[in-house]
């Protein structure tokens, strides 16, 4: 499993990085980014949905395997 | 602090659907029965009142509106007596008088990125120190009372001493700048005449503090702003007021009005209360449920040129309410709209708005909320509402209790 941010949807509410900081990061301006590849490990999976189901602009999706 | 002869220009309210008023104080009393029954009739209200007004009350129709800046603008975003077409000297779109509340694209942006920086949450984050001792004074000062006004106490207190530390303004001002949110967003129907009066003290006062750090430059928010270019030129200082002022105006009553509304739901609701002090791990996504449930701020636009929204013929000029905290009770986006369910796990709530003008401060915003509300609990556990005594509510486009008795010790039996 995999997610990505969307920039061109991210407006920085940062829900994001405070549900999962293991999996997103914010740049200066507050936008979110995916860490590294953006690949979910196990113990990620749920932290990863949450993020997903927080989003107000919908801009993460999740890429299943 | 101002005084105004505070003295409202229109009468009573004869319906919610084709005369509603959001000065009247019935309307936040009773917000979330009013979006109900409009939701259910008819999703967009009107009213003659301040030149003529719109409110859209479905998540998906406030959605629409705060996506579309081709025909919907900022330049006006407190809906009020006198309008910005009424001001011929008013910085005209796209930068607007509170730069970047008040820009639309493409200057929104890059005034936007100036200021993003200073409220990004790994910034943010370090004022959380700051702000726990800041509680903890308040708190200490209300310890021997049996029954405080958590609102004028505690929660106004907050953003106020806050962002005059960020701003490098006097903290004893405080008073001065409640006076100013006051004027701008609740005093909003009265003669227009009055109302500018009150503006021009607002930016006179703005004026002295900037040439004060133009004189004596310190690190703070004003220095920055000061400092800051844009198209390679130093802000105006047209700019530079105008963006304090936003963040004078936009971060007091907001915060203090979430900071509020969580406080009186949880000493209305002792089980959530119990559940708090008993599971501190909760609080990050019971304070996200109580930005969801009683959002405090609706936005505005004002109507481009004429054009006909969804069969609503609006016409230019007019406004555009943004009520974000009807949005976030609408059944058609959330599980038990209704309901403060504050292990809500699908929360999107747009209490920071939605699109391009997402609250600047949101990371402060939601920091100063959790950490209020954690040291609040944590000094006060049983904390009720204090009984004959009346909660009273803010009037304008920011929902919130502006008086709040609570009793803070628990009966003894």
């Amino acid at each position: 499993m995999q997610v990505k941010v969307d920039q061109s949807k991210c407006q920085g509410h940062n829900r994001c990085y405070a549900i999962a900081p293991e999996l997103f990061d914010v740049d200066d301006l507050g936008n979110a980014f995916e860490i590294g590849d953006g690949v979910v490990s196990p113990q990620l999976v749920e932290k990863a949905r949450l993020a997903v189901a927080n989003c107000p602009e919908y801009a993460i999706s999740i890429v299943e395997d | 602090m101002t005084t105004l002869d505070e003295k409202s220009i229109y009468g009573p309210v004869t319906s919610w659907k084709t005369d509603f008023d959001h000065a009247d104080p019935s309307y936040n009393e009773n917000a979330h029965e009013i979006w109900n029954e409009l939701r259910g009739t008819c999703p967009v209200a009107h009213t003659e009142r301040y030149g003529g007004t719109w409110l859209p009350v479905t998540h998906e129709l406030v959605h629409e509106i705060a996506y579309d800046t081709e025909h919907f603008s900022s330049r006006g975003v407190v809906v009020a007596t006198v309008k910005p077409s009424d001001l011929p000297d008013a910085i005209p779109a796209p930068i607007g008088g509170a730069p970047p509340i008040t820009s639309d694209p493409p200057f929104h942006q890059d005034a936007r990125r100036i200021m993003l920086p200073a409220f990004s949450p790994k910034t943010i984050e370090q004022w959380e120190p700051e702000i726990r001792k800041l509680c903890r004074e308040l708190i200490a000062d209300m310890k021997k009372a049996d029954v405080v006004d958590a609102a004028v106490q505690f929660a106004q207190h907050i953003p106020v001493n806050v962002i005059a530390r960020m701003l490098g303004f006097p903290p004893e001002d405080g008073e001065i700048f409640r006076g100013f949110v006051h004027d701008v967003l609740e005093s909003i129907n009265l003669a227009p005449g009055q109302r500018a009066e009150a503006f021009m003290a607002l930016d006179a006062y703005v004026a002295k503090q900037v040439q004060d750090h133009i004189d004596n430059p310190r690190d703070d928010l004003t220095n920055f702003l000061l400092n800051a270019k844009i198209y390679d030129q130093p802000l105006s200082l047209q700019h530079v007021g105008g963006s304090i002022i936003l963040l004078l105006i936009a971060g007091i009553d907001t915060t203090w009005s979430a900071i509020g509304s969580s406080l009186w739901h949880l000493a209305t609701n002792p089980v959530d209360r119990r559940r708090l002090v008993d599971n501190p791990a909760l609080m990050p996504t019971a304070i996200e449920e109580f930005l969801r449930a009683y959002a405090p701020v609706t936005m505005a636009r004002v109507v481009k040129d004429d054009y006909n929204f969804h069969g609503n013929e609006m016409k230019q000029n007019d406004w555009v309410l943004l009520p974000f905290p009807a949005a976030n009770r609408d059944p058609e986006e959330f599980e038990n709209a209704d309901q403060v369910l504050i292990d809500r796990e699908v929360n999107r709530h747009a209490a920071f708005g939605l699109g391009i003008h997402r609250c600047l401060g949101s990371n402060l915003a939601r920091l100063e909320l959790r950490v209020a509300v954690e040291e609040f609990i944590a000094a006060f556990p049983d904390f009720e509402l204090a009984p004959d005594e009346v909660v009273k509510w803010s009037v304008g486009q920011i929902r919130g209790p502006r008086e709040l008795p609570v009793r803070i010790n628990a009966r003894t039996l």
